[in-house]
């Protein structure tokens, strides 16, 4: 019986081998043909952790450091290691109570898993830190985890040196994915614009993980890591102390400074009010703080030196006057007989003064801002001799106004500079359906109308003046540490632009010496410091807005633009200040401060005080009050309606009876009224009077 | 050679023997590299019990100890009492049912203490193996008749039924890999070619729609009969066979597979078989999802989590394997159950194909060593226990390589003599002495 079965032997030899053979096919094709599992074993295993480097600190002239890093702490959580955690004490520490403790466990969980640390108070407060630091063995589980942020030394330069935050979509997928989630970038200011020289290079390490994300090491000893490169430093012009004194001189009051190197564009100073302390949004108190400055319609986060819009007023009259003077429509000596009024048009355009004779000549006109003259030889400029028509002069005045760098972006070292307005000939066509001519806009001549500019471009135009024609594009950084021919940044501000030096320089010695006599006998006589020859011009500019549904005049922005000294030009400044009153009264000493702390290192002890007055006087116009209110009453009622929750309502209203207390008795009985009305059904009052805030800032001016 | 005279290694087959050792050494060594954490001392490790590899290195210690009892036994200990360990064997599978512990979802462990537990079903195999060799080795046996296979068929079922009942349906399959024996003794190759012809209509039955299936099915028919219709003519039977081939297939396919798919088997293994050949399993009832639910927590993951790693772990070795303690996916335990059923994954990772090649050779120069002495053994008992032995390796080493690199569906069958389990491991072992020590007398006819 065997012997008959005997072959079968054979067969069960060829099952044996055919299954051995299919495994090894198969180990051939798992193993050799194929790099895939090679690849998901690393991505299941390897985590490249990125290790960011320090940013690049930002210096001032002198090489004192405006912006640097420091370190705070976050509060990291594992959850699985959390046992016998003293609950009540941490609660008790991080002041918050148990629930809350129990909810953000779960968050923790629901975020990052059970065995891998997440964040469960971020960005603690120096004092937190402290007690945590010493009591922290007492909770097993919790870690404190370092993360730089940046440190605004001076507390200065909020709104140019801008802030760092986290990366979004958008700019994720304009790098081409060179950024990832959860990289801080430079999100204003320069640290945006020189992102790439400051965030250095980030390093990687590889890291090995097990199943449970568990970090167990490196990987190949480090083989394939890189470390990183700390981020570049940059070399501003900027003086510190100038810069603190701006932002002194601008508290409480609603306005820019910027003061500007001729020579070189670089900018000494830049100040923006309302401002506020950077430091506030880096660290714990971000978050309140930031959502307050948004909320706040005086728009404290907005840089008014680039983005502010106002109207030149009679800061534009040098400009005018170099227009025509080059134009050969008028000389130097060219006499206007202004009795207090120009006539010209059908359109009467008041001036200040009307005593004969002081408009006799260029200079006289400047030093009393004579609205005729500049009026008139705006007009004789756009109908001069050699262009044909009106458009064609109103081109050519055009050609000058953006040659000054009006109308157009300067392109300074800081992202979204506003352009301006000059407008064009088709912007009139418009509006006038082709017929006009130099009598409509007759107004631009005093620098109103649609003139627009912002509170650098003003100063470049001065440095432009300063220099007689040529100017550097104005910016903060004068080097970058370590420097190569790669870096191309700085190149567009290390080339002189002659935009204007074709006009002659007895033409700008004519301007000059009005504009000295500005200082030394005209309107702004508060603004002489001695021993330095200071040419300036003053600007007043009437301002409207509408609230509640009614064209209110508000008070005149006071403006000031100057120049010193005259024959080596150190310093170019203007200065806006909003709703202030005149020009000479407020922007003129501001000025004039910055002039003498910057040529003379110091301001004498009897102008001190007069620092102290300005700087402690609340020039914050008494409208923003209202317009807040409105703000605010809007945003409640929209979550009221979004939600069906009054709380909204009840909350906001409560703090209004604490802080808003209204100086107009009208507006006092309106919102007393409103507050006693106040349900869901007259809440639709308050949407109404949300169409107002759109309107702001919806202004009319007019020019002394 | 004349120091192999004394009675102990006598004639001993000493390749046999040495193949057993090295296999328990590389499975050590596997496990070492599967378990252990960076910085413990190595020599505690091994010494002590406090660790798998050094757990592991006790039983085999033991397993040899125990070897060398056995091969001190006399040859006929084994036919004598072979019936008596079978009912040992089925006694303890009784047991179970009252005794059980439910451990990893199966409950067919009974626990004494915490130290010790025995799972029944696994003895069972060796019990097994020698009651049906004494069966068929029996004088009074003809195999050539039915009554006598079907009687051996029993034999082997019982316990396979039992274990299906303790829901451990990976080590019931083991028990038909004894159909191979019976095949080598005179079981008609039919059956064989039947069962893998029932287990191909079933896979074909899950991987295609039943209308399609059963299409194609009827156009194999009428295709045989066209093909075959000079036979026909002559023998009208043929047709007859052929026509009732096929209804059985459409019916199998049409019934029988949804009837075992949704009574015998638990919903949780269903869903692994879908999950092996790639598609979605939809549950019928709660009760079903709710097993399927209990089967992933289990398993730390959905779906077919441990294949997958498993493959990329196997995959990432490459050619020459990353080296010992250096693979990253046996490192850091993202193959559940790496050190007892998916232990392959480290030997994959760690020497790569060439690595896994020779591991292979070993192995099957093992089991072809084991038909060679099976063929040489003058009594049947001792050809049919050794063929026993050969099925049963066979069948686990093929079914658990087929599941580590995602031919066959998760069942939990250990790779013998390498996967962490001291049971299993003395199991195999006294298989292989009970083995060595009927080859010493294979020039006896044992009854």
């Amino acid at each position: 019986m065997p012997a008959f079965n005997q072959s079968r032997q054979t067969v069960i030899q060829l099952i044996f081998g055919a299954a051995f053979l299919i495994i090894v096919v198969r180990l051939f094709i798992l193993q050799v043909a194929s790099d895939k599992y090679k690849m998901l074993a690393l991505n299941n295993a390897v985590y490249r952790k990125v290790v960011y480097p320090d940013r690049g600190i930002i210096f001032d002239r002198n090489h004192k450091a405006v912006l640097n890093n420091t370190i705070i702490y976050d509060l990291t959580v594992t959850p699985y290691e959390v046992k016998k955690v003293d609950t009540s004490f941490l609660c008790h520490l991080l002041s918050i109570d148990s629930a809350e403790f129990r909810e953000r466990i779960i968050t923790a969980i629901i975020r990052n898993g059970r065995y891998r640390p997440s964040v469960f108070a971020g960005l603690l407060p120096v004092d937190v830190q402290a007690k945590l630091e010493e009591n922290i063995w007492r909770f097993p589980g919790f870690t404190l985890v370092e993360r730089p942020i940046r440190n605004y030394l001076y507390n200065a330069g909020a709104h140019f040196l801008g802030d760092i935050g986290e990366v979004d979509t958008a700019i994720i997928r304009k790098s081409n994915n060179f950024y990832q989630i959860g990289d801080f970038v430079g999100r204003s200011g320069l640290e945006q614009y020189y992102e790439s020289v400051l965030m250095g290079k980030r390093g990687i390490q590889n890291l090995i993980k097990d199943n449970r994300n568990r970090l167990q090491g490196s990987w190949e000893n480090g083989k394939y890591d890189t470390a990183a490169v700390t981020g570049r430093n940059l070399y501003t012009y900027l003086d510190i102390e100038l810069q603190q004194l701006a932002e002194k001189l601008l508290t409480n009051k609603v306005g820019s400074i910027v003061a500007i190197d001729p020579q070189t564009g670089g900018i000494l100073a830049m100040a923006s009010g309302p401002s506020f302390d950077p430091n506030d949004l880096t660290g714990s108190t971000r978050q309140k703080k930031y959502a307050n400055l948004v909320l706040d319609v005086s728009a404290p986060l907005m840089n008014r030196a680039t983005r502010g819009l106002y109207e030149p007023g009679s800061t534009f009259k040098p400009l005018g006057g170099l227009v025509a003077l080059d134009m050969g429509v008028i000389t130097a000596n060219y006499g206007f007989a202004c009795s207090g009024a120009y006539y010209g048009c059908a359109k009467v355009i008041r001036c200040e003064h009307h005593n004969p004779g002081h408009a006799a000549n260029m200079r006289l006109a400047l030093a009393n801002s004579c609205n005729s003259y500049f009026s008139q030889i705006y007009r004789m400029s756009l109908d001069n001799g050699k262009d044909r028509s009106v458009k064609k002069g109103y081109t050519r005045w055009k050609d000058y106004m953006n040659a000054f760098g009006w109308g157009q972006r300067l392109g300074i070292d800081l992202p979204n500079e506003l352009p301006g307005n000059i407008p064009d000939t088709t912007e009139y066509n418009k509006d006038y359906r082709g017929s006009w001519n130099s009598c409509t806009n007759v107004t631009l001549g005093i620098g109103q109308d649609k003139m627009q500019v912002t509170p650098v471009q003003l100063a470049n135009a001065m440095c432009i003046i300063a220099n007689k024609g040529y100017y550097y594009i104005p910016h903060f950084v004068e080097s970058i540490e370590n420097e190569t021919e790669k870096d191309t940044l700085l190149n567009k501000f290390r080339e002189k632009h002659a935009a204007l030096t074709h006009i002659s320089d007895l033409d700008y010695e004519a301007i000059h010496a009005g504009m000295q006599d500005v200082v030394e006998s005209g309107t702004a006589r508060s603004a002489k410091v001695p021993g330095i020859s200071i040419c300036a011009k003053t600007g007043t500019a009437e301002k409207y807005t509408r609230l509640d549904g009614k064209r209110i005049k508000l008070p005149n922005n006071s403006m000031f633009v100057c120049f010193a000294p005259r024959e080596n030009p150190k310093i170019a400044i203007a200065v806006a200040v909003e709703n202030a009153g005149f020009g000479s009264t407020w922007a003129a000493p501001i000025a004039s401060f910055l002039i003498e702390k910057y040529l003379t290192d110091s301001i004498r002890t009897e102008r001190m005080k007069d620092v102290e007055r300005i700087a402690n006087t609340n020039l914050m116009p008494s409208y923003l009050k209202r317009k807040q209110f409105i703000a605010d009453s809007t945003r409640a009622y929209f979550y009221f309606n979004l939600r069906k929750d009054s709380s909204y309502i009840k909350k906001y209203l409560r703090g209004y009876s604490h802080q808003n207390k209204l100086s107009e008795p009208v507006l006092k009985d309106k919102a007393a009224a409103h507050k006693r009305n106040m349900t869901v059904k007259n809440a639709a009052n308050l949407k109404e009077k949300a169409l107002y805030i759109n309107e702001y800032p919806l202004t009319k001016n007019k020019v002394l | 050679m004349e120091n192999r005279n004394t009675g102990f290694v006598r004639k001993m087959d000493s390749l046999l023997l040495w193949l057993y050792i090295l296999l328990c050494v590389i499975g050590i060594i596997s496990i070492f590299a599967a378990t252990y954490i960076e910085g413990d001392s190595i020599i505690d490790g091994f010494l002590s019990s406090r660790t798998d590899y050094g757990k592991q290195s006790m039983f085999f210690v033991f397993s040899l100890l125990l070897g060398i009892i056995i091969m001190l036994t006399d040859s006929k200990f084994f036919t004598a009492t072979a019936n008596l360990w079978y009912t040992l064997g089925i006694i303890l599978l009784l047991m179970v049912f009252p005794f059980h512990s439910n451990i990893k979802g199966t409950e067919s462990i009974i626990k004494f203490g915490d130290a010790f537990q025995l799972q029944p079903i696994q003895l069972c195999i060796v019990f097994t193996n020698l009651a049906l060799a004494k069966y068929i080795s029996r004088v009074e046996t003809d195999f050539t008749k039915l009554r006598s296979q079907l009687i051996a068929a029993s034999i082997v079922m019982a316990p396979a039924l039992l274990a299906i009942f303790q829901k451990e349906t990976g080590l019931a399959l083991v028990y038909f890999s004894f159909f191979l024996v019976m095949f080598r003794e005179g079981l008609p190759a039919i059956v064989l070619i039947v069962g893998f012809s029932f287990a191909a209509l079933v896979v074909a039955t899950l991987l295609l729609e039943p209308n399609l299936l059963a299409i194609i099915l009827t156009g194999i028919a009428l295709l045989t009969i066209y093909l075959m219709r000079r036979p026909i003519r002559r023998h009208k039977s043929v047709l007859f066979w052929i026509i009732a081939i096929w209804g059985v297939c459409v019916g199998i396919q049409r019934f029988a597979v949804p009837f075992i798919f949704d009574h015998v088997l638990q919903p949780y293994q269903v869903k692994r078989i879908y999950d092996t050949i790639g598609k979605d399993y939809v549950p019928k009832n709660a009760e079903a999802i709710a097993d399927i639910e209990k089967d992933a927590a289990r398993k730390k993951d959905a779906g077919n989590y441990n294949v997958k790693q498993s493959k990329i772990a196997i995959g990432s070795g490459g050619l020459l394997g990353k080296g010992l303690l250096k693979g990253t996916q046996t490192r850091y335990d993202f193959v559940p159950e790496q050190r007892t059923d998916f232990i392959f994954c480290t030997i994959g990772e760690a020497f790569g194909f060439i690595g896994s090649v020779v591991f292979l050779s070993i192995y099957a120069i093992f089991l072809f060593r084991i038909v060679t002495v099976a063929e040489r053994q003058r009594s049947a008992f001792s050809r049919c226990y050794a063929y026993g032995v050969a099925s049963v390796f066979f069948f686990h080493i093929a079914i658990n390589l087929f599941m580590t690199v995602g031919l066959a569906p998760v069942i939990g069958i250990p790779l013998p003599f390498v996967s962490y389990g001291g049971l299993s491991l003395v199991t195999f072992s006294v298989m292989v002495f009970i083995l060595l020590r009927l080859d010493k007398d294979r020039q006896m006819v044992l009854r």
